[in-house]
């Protein structure tokens, strides 16, 4: 069967099973979309090509499935970049297919032309540049491999106009040769029984859990392994609904904003158990003075991370899921040899922390809007297994704290790139890809203003996602670090509350708006929007534009030195 | 000339696609490592090339590279070659001036260093010289009082040495996996 190359793409993307995809049409890529009208594809029209690569994102998040963008060449190319490096540094399995000058004109500055394989090259798993319409299938089956095996990530593939439109012969190949590809899955039996032997010795042990758990969809071996050996959890940012908050073993985020619990019992463990996890400086603050007394075992299927940061006592290439049911097998029969050490002490103690130093805010009766009273009354308000998607910032450490995430994949967040802008084509992207769910995105006013215009797209695909802006007027995690470590000298940071009029603007983009300025109307606003299902919800929460996320490790400080709340210390008489 | 501890030679097997260059050389630069010297050529098999990089490195550093190396899909398989288990062998063209006078003193070296006179013109003469490193370096010291007017060295290549038992390349020291 003869097939144009434009068509071998679009017929080589439903092999792989593509529901839906992200885009934005335009020269280059004319000729792919054009048989996109025939296919069974999902195509959602984004508004700026930012908005695709991260809705895809939210997808991959949400569903687990590689999302799948598509845009033109040059200006389009580099408007994807940003999602490619956020989800390259957030291991997200992610298809991008940009469209490119004809082959023949590649390298005379041609309109639209910019070297996309060179550009993206760093930020993603691998790239193709399509030269020949037969390989076509190979390529995209290669590429849809590599973004969803082993570490997952983004993958670029590179079509050009005239490789689109010239014919091939289709076929659809049975299996993927790449010889230099080859993750290994399974941990070193060897391994696994020297971290069952250190599981076992341990009296402090910690399970510090990461984005990895997800990916690996290990949530449920992950709960057996913490109940059999009784192990209190940590979930960083990236694994935040790995492990139910509500488990009496969950102690909730670690790290810069970390609880006061989930940051000091890593400090005072004698092992860490890092599943998933990368050491991120984040999560370490300064790494001399981190774990200091921990032996670690990390287990990551990416070998480039172990010993990348910290130096591993064991490493375990492999996995999460198949390692983890693997140390269940060790540790059980480990522990029928030998006797494992009293874990009440530590758990005593880590109640202990809990009890003195826990989350804290105060909403006062008639004072300013607290914002994480808000994200407490959106969590009330909502079902279970809401998906809660958010941007960069303030009020992502929020959310990350104060939500309850009881499931895995009900949190789309930007870990490691920190891209503002991010959550409300995530939580389209996440909505897309689970329509039975409700899906929140809590937002700041400096993100919302980034990439609201997504929300047209929303509308127009009825696509009902709910946001609330945590408006504080400010671009708040800049103001509290200028607070703190530049004299309150607030250099270029001040947003205003109502330039731009967010409920206007909701409005214009065919959302409902709504506005909340007093504590006593959070409940039944939040109701009302519930209750909304044919269109997206915007909900501009004027917020105490003092109010800072506490506690803190400042940058290039140890993990021993938690600054809490200066509110909640002061209360507490201390 | 003594062996740098510092400099190790990793013998890279590549598929033979367009780009392979840039993204190892990318990614030596993006993970902040230096590059001493690089040599590609194609090997025994059409399918795959043969990377020859000498880096300048510490062991922990070099551990992470040769990780982030294997994470490249087209790279295939990575050794690190010893300085005392491999054979190691350089190319240098360098282009001195010779005239008449002189001429018999660089033909006398040439022949002291089993190096070859590839071309020569009124008052300048170009020299192959192959071999280790140090004994390419040293040709160049010894000729330097003549005037070098252009010098080219191909960089290192390497193979393991054929060990009596095995021929294996080293594993390059990473943490056990």
């Amino acid at each position: 069967m003869k097939l144009t190359g434009a068509q071998a793409l679009i017929r080589s993307l439903e092999m792989e099973q593509v529901e839906v995809m992200f885009g934005l049409p335009g020269g280059a890529i004319l000729p792919v979309y054009d048989p996109l009208i025939d296919s069974s594809i999902r195509h959602i029209l984004v508004r700026h090509e930012q908005g695709a690569g991260h809705m895809a994102s939210g997808y991959a998040h949400a569903t687990g499935r590689p999302g799948v963008a598509m845009v033109t060449s040059g200006p389009a190319a580099t408007n994807i970049v940003t999602p490619l490096a956020d989800a390259y540094m957030d291991s997200v399995p992610m298809v991008v297919v940009t469209g490119q000058v004809p082959f023949s004109v590649i390298g005379t500055d041609a309109f639209q032309e910019c070297d996309t394989v060179g550009i993206t090259m760093p930020i993603t798993k691998h790239n193709w540049l399509i030269t020949n319409p037969q390989d076509i299938p190979t390529i995209v089956r290669e590429a849809f491999h590599v973004a969803t095996t082993g570490r997952p990530g983004p993958v670029l593939i590179d079509i050009p106009k005239d490789v689109a439109n010239m014919t091939m012969d289709w076929y659809w190949p049975e299996s993927v040769d790449l010889p230099g590809y080859k993750p290994t899955t399974k941990g070193h039996p060897k391994q696994i029984k020297d971290a069952a032997r250190l599981i076992c010795q341990a009296q402090r042990p910690v399970i510090y859990a990461g984005g990895g758990i997800l990916k690996a969809r290990a949530a449920e071996a992950l709960r057996a392994f913490a109940e059999l050996i009784g192990a209190p959890v940590v979930t960083t940012l990236m694994a935040r609904g790995s492990f139910p908050d509500s488990h009496e073993l969950c102690l909730g985020m670690p790290g810069m904003h970390g609880n006061y619990t989930a940051i000091t019992a890593m400090q005072k463990s004698d092992l860490l158990i890092a599943l998933g996890s990368r050491f991120d400086d984040r999560v370490t603050g300064k790494l001399d003075g981190f774990a200091p007394d921990a032996k670690v075992i990390h287990v990551d299927i990416d070998p480039a991370e172990q010993g990348k940061v910290r130096r591993p006592d064991v490493p375990i290439v492999g996995d999460c899921k198949i390692v983890i049911e693997e140390l269940i097998k060790a540790t059980k029969s480990e522990i029928s040899k030998t006797s494992k050490p009293d874990l009440s002490p530590w758990i005593a103690q880590i109640r202990q922390w809990q009890k003195d130093f826990p989350l804290y805010y105060n909403q006062e009766e008639g004072g300013l809007l607290k914002p994480q009273f808000v994200i407490e009354k959106l969590r009330e308000a909502a079902p279970d297994d809401t998906i809660l998607a958010s941007g960069v910032g303030q009020h992502q450490m929020w959310a990350s704290q104060h939500w309850k995430f009881e499931h895995p994949y009900t949190w789309v967040n930007s870990g490691g790139l920190g891209t503002m802008g991010y959550s409300v084509p995530a939580a389209i992207g996440a909505k897309v890809g689970r329509p039975d769910r409700m899906v929140w995105a809590v937002d700041g006013d400096g993100c919302f203003q980034m990439t609201a215009q997504e929300l047209v797209t929303a509308t127009a695909e009825k696509i009902p996602v709910k946001i609330a802006i945590l408006n504080n007027a400010y671009l708040g995690m800049v103001r509290q670090w200028q607070e703190l470590f530049y004299e309150e000298r607030y250099s270029e940071v001040y947003l205003s509350p109502d330039l731009p009029d967010y409920v206007k603007w909701a409005e214009a983009m065919g959302c409902v708006g709504m506005r909340v300025e007093d504590a006593g109307d959070v409940e039944t606003t939040i109701e009302k929007a519930n209750e909304i299902n044919d269109r997206p919800v915007v909900i501009d929460f004027r917020t105490d534009y003092r109010e800072k996320v506490y506690p803190m490790v400042a940058a290039g400080t140890s993990n021993d030195s938690v600054i809490l709340d200066p509110a909640m210390t002061e209360r507490a008489g201390r | 000339m003594s062996v740098n501890p510092r400099h190790h030679i990793l013998s890279v097997l590549v598929e033979n696609k367009p780009g392979v260059l840039t993204r190892v050389a990318a990614l030596f630069s993006r993970r902040g490592f230096n590059i001493v010297s690089l040599a590609v050529g194609p090997t025994e098999e059409d399918r795959f090339s043969r990377m020859t990089i000498v880096v300048d490195a510490d062991e922990s550093p070099l551990e992470q590279i040769v990780k982030q190396l294997n994470k490249l899909i087209p790279v295939i398989k990575i050794g690190e070659i010893a300085h005392d288990e491999g054979v190691e062998r350089e190319l240098m063209l360098i282009t001195l001036k010779a005239t008449s006078d002189v001429r018999g003193q660089v033909t006398e070296l040439t022949a002291i260093f089993d190096a070859k006179i590839v071309d020569v013109g009124h008052e300048a003469m170009t020299i192959m010289v192959a071999g280790e490193a140090d004994k390419l370096d040293s040709f160049t010291e010894l000729v330097r009082p003549f005037g070098i007017v252009e010098q080219q060295r191909t960089g290192r290549i390497a193979m393991p040495k054929l060990a009596r038992q095995q021929v294996k390349l080293r594993a390059v020291k990473t943490a056990r996996t």
